[in-house]
């Protein structure tokens, strides 16, 4: 059997480092070898498929029994490609956030800003074959932590990605444009470059926009990208 | 050429995509339902490098089936929240032997990725099987140091269980793997 074409390596600067000192649940929680470097076996470049029939699809986030959420309903939209700039058609997206109020529909949550009982703040969609994915939700709120004093995590969105291979998989977060705790978070400041930081932040966006309803934002999600073609390869 | 988006953390409120149901690959109503094999349990206790356990993470399960395929129709996929004492605990068919590099053959193995608060990229590793005679040939443990190899075999429990703690950081530290 031919060796599957590997997915290319991350890039040099893409990606946060294990240890990032000024986030403290890292200190004890991060490897001390590097991982090791293995080549990319059937194994990693094999990735389960999730058939909508068997995870349910749950497209808007906005309404528990038909009941409205509190807080600004928005529409979040966008492309999941590969780096070598192809559509990666149905991945499956997971979605979780806090409600406008900034508290998460979670037992561990403790901070001292209202549940909404129309609002749990979970979801699942899927890419079409360009790629596209699109949910309704509300603008989440900024919430306290307590890894410095007087922490406030940016608002944000978390994103799981499960691609066509495992070596694709990505848990993310998806930022909000003009947030002035962006420069204070140490967990945004410390996730790679200046480009790297800038394409976890969404773009307001007219055309995601609906008229008389919710505004919107795009946001676009890279997954790694084989290293060449089989052409290329041969 | 476009650049990865960067990894973030799964951060403590995870749960909220949690469906404890996942951690069981065989459940009834579920895409592996009747699938034929050995059916067994992989289990551990994942801690951080003061000892603790890690309590609020995910841990993802992606595996072949028991002829070591990955594309004949078994779902390979699991998810687990750990409990207060760090553990994990899936049940799932024991896969088969998987091509590997070149003609080899890898040995039957799991791999398990965690995701949690303080882990700004997921942790990637492997579980064998210890007595498996591949594991002698086996081109990834390989390239593992000796002395090391041992972090990433579990062993048997009995009635089926199979275990294999995972340590994050310092002393006996898990080997992750850079894929
Ligand atoms: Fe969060």
């Amino acid at each position: 059997m031919a060796d599957p074409i590997p997915y290319r390596p991350l890039a040099e600067g893409s990606q946060p480092p294990y240890d990032l000192p000024a986030y403290g649940s890292t200190h004890a929680r991060h490897p001390k070898a590097a991982p090791l470097r293995i080549p990319q076996t059937l194994t990693e470049v094999s990735a389960p498929r999730f058939a909508p029939t068997w995870y349910a699809p749950h497209e808007d986030l906005s309404t528990v029994d038909g009941k409205a959420a509190l807080g600004e309903r928005i529409i979040v939209a966008g492309r999941v490609l590969d780096e070598n700039g192809r559509p990666v058609p149905d991945a499956m997206v997971e979605i979780w956030q806090a409600n406008a109020a900034g508290r998460y529909h979670h037992p561990r949550d403790q901070h001292d800003a209202p549940l909404d009982p129309n609002f749990l703040g979970r979801g699942r969609v899927f890419t079409d074959a360009e790629g596209n994915y699109r949910f309704t939700t509300v603008k989440p709120g900024a919430y306290p932590w307590r890894n410095h004093w007087n922490a406030w995590r940016p608002i944000h969105i978390h994103f799981g990605l499960h691609g066509a291979g495992f070596a694709q998989r990505l848990v993310t977060q998806m930022y909000f444009p003009g947030d002035p705790l962006l420069d204070l978070d140490p967990i945004y400041q410390g996730s790679g470059d200046a480009e790297a930081r800038s394409r976890l932040v969404a773009a307001f966006d007219l055309q995601v926009t609906q008229p008389e309803w919710a505004l919107g934002y795009r946001f676009d999600i890279v997954l790694r990208g084989r290293a060449a073609t089989p052409f290329e390869n041969a | 050429m476009m650049h990865a988006t960067a990894s973030q953390t799964a951060g403590p409120y995870w749960h909220m995509i949690d469906f404890p149901e996942w951690a069981d690959l065989l459940r009834a109503d579920g895409p592996n339902a009747g699938a034929a094999g050995e059916r067994i349990v992989l289990a551990g206790r994942i801690t951080d490098g003061t000892g603790a356990a890690v309590s609020d993470a995910m841990v993802e399960l992606w595996q072949a089936d028991p002829e070591g395929r990955y594309d004949a129709g078994f779902h390979g996929f699991g998810r687990c929240a750990t409990d207060l004492q760090g553990g994990f605990r899936f049940t799932t068919l024991k896969p088969g032997a998987v091509p590997g590099p070149g003609n080899s053959t890898q040995a039957p193995h799991i791999v398990i990725s965690i995701f949690a608060r303080g882990l700004m990229r997921a942790l990637v590793t492997r579980a064998y099987f210890a007595g498996d005679v591949l594991l002698a040939q086996d081109p990834i443990l390989a390239l593992v140091p000796e002395a090391r190899r041992d972090t990433l075999i579990a062993r048997p429990a009995g009635n089926g269980e199979w275990r294999l703690d995972i340590r994050l950081q310092g002393e006996g530290e898990t080997v992750f793997l850079d894929v």
